[in-house]
């Protein structure tokens, strides 16, 4: 039986490194994105409302998988020979704006009408209530998901393997290619992953808990 | 340079797309009941006065939940098939999608299940119900309804992820989009096509959905009925009131 | 003595509930008025549409010079003339009480960071929670989260304030010192609008007081009519309350 070389684990954590990139690349941009998503779905103009609300149902409504393709498709037709990674990095963050955007709506609107009252009743105009008063509560209240989220997107970059960009996954089947142990490769992969997303996830879930007792 | 879309070279080739959407959702129904029967069993387990029970179910929920899809299809379609056993790529990828779906919806149920008040637990022990009818009437039933909406929002999820198993060559939607693409080199069109029967599909799963909601909780569809009745009686009985002479003060 | 405060067969409706049907009372400068009545007789909404969180449907209402029911109403200046203290005090809780009080001190009366600590004080000090200065609304009881909420709008130095049952809420040992507070404004000459259950407390403190009862004005007068009451209902609703 082969053993993994040296060479050949340093090549996982390149790819590893790469994972760790497109993961915060996509949750940045995205969270940007996300947060003027959000705004556009509480505005007060119809239209943009809507526009907002299209989208959103849009972005989850298609597999993350079509939607890396269409981008990297999409991109390819202005001429421009654009890398995977930023093929891969335009599709996770229009994902990641669709459903940070969604997510910060719920919490935006969870606070209670009372706070929009009190802060009104102050002489707060609607943004500056929702700046200086709403958006801070909601932040709060909407960790526990928005960490939780982050898991996915660093999951979902595995994805990014299919359009060439060498992540995680596709140094793991580059390496599996030569060494033809694939239980042995992708479980050293899962495991990686697994080594980033299990102290978020429990993170989140401590949060979680840690509000739902918080609240009186 | 201007580009010029052509969907209609995919036209002679809708049969595939077909073909590749009955797939998805024959993957996506198959999953969908072993799944639930899955995550019903661990959901149980992970609650288990049994330690060891509690942990393993733990393990396997948390070991689903951390680790890419992508990466779990690989170790069970190639993984597998090393170690000698081979099956058919729709085998393997309903299989995977069924440990997926298992680990998150045990999540979901056992949350439900947690959630139901000791209190009433307690009104029923007092009634002298046996221990099995009250899981069953007060425990389970109860959390299922709670949990249906996150629960069906999981398995529409799930329709999405299955484009996945096109890695592994399973015959379904984004496979057949993979092939088509590759014959007529009409990628972007292609890919656009299939997202809006994502889409479609995405959409009549959720109508479903809520259709069986209506049609397996009784209770949400007679207190809704009764809700709408009050309000109708509550118009009518205004306009008389206030059609009446006012009294003087 | 001008009124500040003017309703004039206010009517106001929500959906096909008809909850305010001709409502008509002044509210003279310097003077406290106590609204009274059961649930449900439309007390609590008479106050809102006083600083215009409701819109009436037909009538009028004066308020410091703002006519309510006039095609444009100045929100930014009405909500610096009236101030408002909700039953369920409604502090900001991720801001310190400093902060709850400064936030529209500084962004709507536009004051300097140091203008607005001082008058933070100030008003914290005639509320007499000073030393909770840096304290979050959690840390404090109800009575003293509902004497912050006091000092949060005194400090926007409003020409009138409303109490919508700004004691409901409390247990009766902090219900006390919250009523403390108010009846110190009203010595101080501040023109209040109580909506209140505490039949003494008004008694005492009240200059006038409005008997509501099924969205009209049913009784009106000065605090002798809790002791002699002329009309039935309010016969009936002391009664009750005793």
């Amino acid at each position: 039986m082969d053993h993994f070389s040296s060479a050949q684990f340093l090549y996982l954590l390149k790819g590893l490194g790469w994972t760790l990139v497109l993961s915060a690349l996509s949750f940045v941009l995205g969270s940007v994105a996300g947060f003027g998503v959000m705004l556009a779905r509480l505005s007060r103009i119809g239209p943009v409302r809507v526009l907002a609300a299209v989208f959103i149902q849009g972005i989850q409504g298609i597999p993350l998988l079509v939607l890396l393709f269409v981008v990297y498709f999409g991109v390819g037709i202005f001429g421009i020979d654009v890398p995977p990674l930023a093929a891969a990095g335009i599709a996770l963050m229009v994902y990641v704006s669709a459903f940070l955007g969604e997510i910060w709506r719920g919490s935006v609107e969870s606070i209670e009408k009372t706070q929009w009252e009190a802060a009104e009743c102050l002489g707060l105009s609607r943004w500056q209530s929702l700046l200086l008063v709403i958006i801070p509560q909601a932040i709060r209240l909407s960790l526990p998901a928005t960490v939780g989220f982050l898991v996915q997107v660093i999951k979902s970059t595995s994805l990014a393997s299919v359009v060439g960009f060498v992540e995680l996954t596709r140094a793991g089947q580059i390496i599996n290619n030569s060494l033809f142990q694939p239980f042995l490769v992708f479980a050293l992969v899962g495991g990686f992953y697994f080594l980033l997303c299990f102290p978020l996830s429990k993170w989140s879930q401590a949060m979680e808990r840690k509000l739902n007792v918080g609240r009186r | 340079m201007r580009y010029t879309f052509n969907f209609s070279g995919l036209a002679p080739y809708w049969e595939m797309f077909l073909d590749g959407a009955l797939m998805t959702l024959e993957l996506t129904l198959a999953s969908t009941i072993f799944g639930l029967i899955l995550g019903v069993l661990c959901a149980i387990g992970k609650r288990s006065r049994l330690p060891w029970l509690r942990t393993l179910c733990g393990i396997y929920i948390e070991t689903v939940r951390n680790t890419p899809f992508l990466v779990q299809i690989f170790i069970f379609y190639f993984g597998l098939s090393s170690l000698g056993y081979t099956m058919p790529a729709a085998v393997a990828a309903v299989i995977t999608m069924v440990i997926n779906v298992g680990a998150y919806s045990a999540e979901i149920i056992r949350a439900g299940m947690d959630a139901v008040p000791p209190g009433q637990i307690e009104a029923a022990e007092c009634l002298g119900l046996s221990r099995p009818r009250i899981y069953w009437h007060v425990v389970m039933l109860p959390a299922f309804e709670k949990v249906y909406p996150s629960i069906t929002s999981q398995f529409v999820l799930m329709m999405l992820m299955s484009s996945v198993t096109s890695q592994i060559s399973a015959e379904e939607l984004t496979g057949a989009a993979n092939n088509i693409q590759s014959i007529t080199f009409l990628s972007l069109e292609t890919y656009i096509v299939v997202a809006g029967l994502y889409l479609v599909l995405a959409v009549l799963l959720k109508a479903l959905f809520s259709l069986g909601g209506l049609v397996l909780f009784r209770r949400r569809r007679v207190v809704g009925r009764a809700a709408r009745e009050t309000a109708r009686a509550t118009r009518t009985a205004t306009l008389r009131r206030t059609a009446a002479p006012r009294q003087a003060a | 003595m001008s009124a500040v405060v003017s309703l004039r067969n206010v009517h106001k409706r929500f959906g096909s509930n008809q909850v305010l049907k001709g409502v008509s009372f002044d509210i003279p400068r310097g003077q406290v008025v106590a609204i009274i009545g059961q649930s449900g007789s439309g007390k609590s909404t008479a106050l809102r549409c006083i600083n215009r969180l409701e819109a009436i449907d037909e009538g009028s209402i004066q308020v410091c010079g703002h006519d309510l029911g006039g095609a444009r109403v100045d929100l930014e200046q009405l909500r610096k003339d009236v101030g408002i203290v909700f039953q369920s005090y409604n502090l900001f809780p991720h801001l310190t009480v400093a902060h709850n009080i400064t936030l529209a001190l500084r962004h709507v009366r536009k004051l300097s960071r140091k203008a607005s600590e001082e008058r933070a004080r100030a008003v914290l000090d005639t509320v007499g929670l000073l030393e909770k200065y840096d304290s979050y609304p959690e840390q404090l009881s109800g009575g003293q989260q509902q004497r912050v909420a006091i000092a949060r709008s005194l400090a926007m130095e409003p020409q009138v304030m409303l109490f919508d049952e700004v004691t409901s809420a409390l247990d009766p040992k902090l219900t006390g010192e919250v009523l403390k507070v108010i009846e110190k404004l009203a010595e101080g000459g501040m023109t209040m609008v109580l909506v209140t259950h505490e039949m003494a407390f008004a008694r005492r403190v009240a200059h006038q007081i409005v008997f509501m009862h099924q969205g009209q004005v049913w009784e009106t007068g000065g605090p002798e009519i809790l002791v002699g009451p002329q009309t039935r209902e309010l016969q009936d609703f002391i009664g009750n309350g005793l």
